[in-house]
């Protein structure tokens, strides 16, 4: 990995893309890793002038609609759950409080790393009923599905999953419609390895170049030089940078346990409504470890908070100072809105390393 | 709406907790003494410190260390951050029932060993038993009193424009040991704690370069939010270059896994020191010279600055802001 931050390298590569007679652009990062690493190795700042970078729906926990988290908060209130997590979503605030209040009021809340520990909690703590909240790409979607496949195959009734897995491509899509005007995408490294890099064929097809790229300076770098390469030449194709783990067709392995376990549906983003065919239900197969099914309770009535616009952040409408709850009322520390507590997300990336700019 | 409750993020070292200290306890407890010190002077002449520290890590045992190692290295480093040798501890218990009484003693063992190596005894404590299930093995609190020598004035309000940054070692090692066996991960080379008494290795500094103008032991929050909080007493900005920043291989490697920045995960052993320029070589040279610095490095500088900030310099030589800790989930590492 090192070689792909090594100084002379990146720096190198730096000065190629500052001497690039590069048209101005627009060039849209749709993976919440991406915005972490261009905010943490200050990328900005190496980029020709006219060239901008903005952040797309790429963060799982941002993404995910008040109304599902709402209900995964609701269901810590049922007698004998206990909701695991992954610990970005600890702190997202929910229309009447957030899964940390909801765990300081007595709720039982289990951050995990991997939601194959959801599934060992679930065997260690019979009494229990053990809900994962399963957010997240074409990247976790994968272990989610092989965690419920391992709860079948353990015969673990008090596991299930609340599904809220969403697809990247469709999202792209969907982008290409809004008044953004992204010129290229830098399309997600990990994301990538799933489902190949051919997932974005649709969107260069609509004249919009792709490249899938990693998650080094130099990853980073590299993919915003092979995109202003093909806006400068008038080409519009997927092509890989991060070719050291990134295959057209994907990890098949993967895409199938995906096909088992999931059906495509329609799904509600954050900021970007409905979209058809972006994101995934349980197959009527494992229709038994959907905890939407499982258990019935009332959320309260989801709002969003007043002010919020991470909806527009989101879709890249806005950068996150242009919203006015922007590190008045909204912080890593008072966070009103889910982009600036997923360390993920745009506006916590922005708060924590350029803020002052 | 339903009552403000502490939630486990008021306890991680950073803002919120900040924010609980100042809200609850200086408000009420205040002694007019401007707060952000781990010591408080308690004589006239300034010349005796005290201070106290409670530990709660969990596992109580952890590569290169254990919690009562823990409770005398935190004091003592307290105290060292204040410029003073330790003079006295106490220490109090809080045991579950149950406690294996064999762990007990391997536990305050350790406790006499580490005083031993940082040249000073408990001489006082308390212990109370409450039922299974109302705490988690033992916590331990600890206190110290210490005693600065003459010439020597450290405070987190100290640090001046075209000062140096020093820290003692490498960064983040405490908090990814402790993790590593919590999480149950497994590394190449076993990631071991860096806990250990700095009273010894602050003395020798002092001795060099007694005109040190802060000194500071990044537990929680790690590096950034220590270097933060100075910059805030003090009213300066700092700048800070990442690839001069010690951080071991096996460490950064986790982090990467963990999704962690070293910057801010607790050490137990290290010390930042600001120095004025002229001193700065000196306290480089004698902190390498001690075992607990060899790693000892310059990684800053202080900057005047409008209002207090750190930025960090990348290894690209682009610019961007080191903030403190904001609601990292690492609870009971110390």
């Amino acid at each position: 990995m090192s070689e792909f931050r090594d100084t002379e390298l990146v720096r190198g590569l730096a000065e190629q893309l500052k001497r690039m007679a590069a048209p101005p652009a627009t060039l849209m990062e749709v993976c919440g890793t991406h915005t972490v690493a261009i905010a943490r190795y200050g990328l900005r700042e190496a980029l020709p002038e006219g060239v901008r970078l903005i952040s797309g729906p790429g963060c799982p926990v941002c993404v995910t609609p008040q109304d599902q988290i709402d209900l995964f908060i609701a269901l810590g209130g049922v007698e004998g759950v206990m909701l695991a997590t992954f610990g970005d979503m600890v702190r997202v605030p929910g229309t009447t409080q957030s899964l940390e209040q909801a765990r300081a009021e007595g709720a039982d809340v289990l951050m995990v790393y991997s939601p194959m520990d959801a599934v060992e909690a679930a065997a260690k703590n019979p009494e229990k009923q053990v809900v994962f909240f399963g957010i997240g790409f074409e990247t976790t979607a994968p272990a989610v599905a092989l965690a419920i496949l391992e709860a079948q195959r353990r015969g673990l009734a008090n596991f299930s999953v609340l599904c809220a897995h969403k697809l990247i491509p469709p999202a792209m899509m969907a982008l290409l419609e809004s008044e953004v005007g992204v010129d290229g995408f830098i399309c997600p490294g990990h994301v990538s390895v799933i489902i190949g890099s051919k997932a974005y064929e649709p969107v260069a097809a609509r004249g919009k170049p792709c490249v899938v790229t990693g998650f080094e300076p130099a990853d980073v770098l590299g993919a915003v030089r092979m995109l202003l390469r093909q806006l400068a030449e008038g080409r519009s194709e997927v092509e890989v940078e991060y070719s050291r783990a990134v295959r057209t067709e994907g990890n098949p392995k993967a895409q199938e346990v995906l096909g088992r376990v999931f059906r495509v549906a329609d799904a509600r983003w954050r900021g970007l409504g409905t979209l058809p065919g972006s994101g995934y239900e349980l197959a009527e197969e494992f229709a038994e470890f959907d905890a939407a099914r499982r258990f019935e309770v009332e959320p309260p009535k989801s709002v969003e908070p007043a002010g919020c616009r991470c909806g527009e952040v989101l879709t890249g409408l806005i950068d996150p100072p242009e919203c006015p709850l922007f590190g008045e009322g909204c912080t890593p520390r008072k966070p009103v809105g889910s982009c600036m507590v997923s360390s993920e997300g745009a506006c916590q990336a922005w708060y924590r390393y350029r803020r002052s700019e | 709406m339903s009552e403000e409750r502490v939630l486990l993020a008021h306890g991680d070292g950073g803002e919120l907790m900040a924010e609980l200290i100042e809200r609850v306890f200086v408000a009420r407890l205040g002694t007019g003494d401007p707060p952000g010190d781990d010591s408080a002077r308690i004589e006239g002449d300034g010349r005796l410190v005290f201070t106290t520290d409670g530990f709660v890590v969990e596992p109580i045992f952890f590569p290169g260390g254990d919690i009562g190692k823990l409770a005398v290295c935190g004091t003592v480093n307290d105290l060292a951050a204040a410029g003073a040798r330790p003079v006295a501890l106490s220490a109090s218990f809080i045991l579950e029932e149950g406690l294996v009484i064999s762990e007990l003693e391997r536990v305050v063992d350790s406790m006499a060993r580490t005083a031993a190596e940082a040249g000073v005894r408990v001489v006082c404590g308390d212990t109370k038993v409450v039922p299974r299930g109302t705490a988690d093995g033992m916590y331990v609190t600890t206190s110290g009193v210490g005693k600065v020598p003459v010439g020597v004035a450290v405070s987190g309000a100290g640090a001046r424009p075209g000062d140096v940054v020093l820290v003692s070692g490498t960064v983040g090692d405490h908090g990814l040991a402790v993790l590593s066996v919590r999480e149950g991960l497994e590394f190449e080379s076993p990631i071991v704690s860096d806990c250990a008494p700095l009273a010894g290795m602050v003395g020798a500094l002092l001795e060099a370069a007694p005109g040190v103008h802060v000194l500071r032991d990044p537990t929680r929050g790690g590096l950034a939010t220590a270097l933060n909080e100075i910059a805030r007493q003090s009213g300066v900005g700092m700048e800070v270059v990442e690839s001069a920043v010690p951080v071991r291989e096996a460490v950064g490697t986790a982090c990467e896994l963990l999704g962690l920045d070293p910057l801010y995960v607790a050490n137990e052993g290290k010390m930042i020191v600001i120095a004025p320029e002229g001193e700065a070589e000196a306290a480089l040279s004698a902190l390498k010279a001690h075992p607990l610095g060899e790693e000892a490095a310059v990684i800053g500088r202080v900057e005047e600055s409008a209002r207090p900030r750190v930025t960090l310099r990348t290894a690209l030589g682009t610019h961007r802001i080191l903030d403190r800790q904001v609601g990292e989930q690492l609870p009971r590492i110390c």
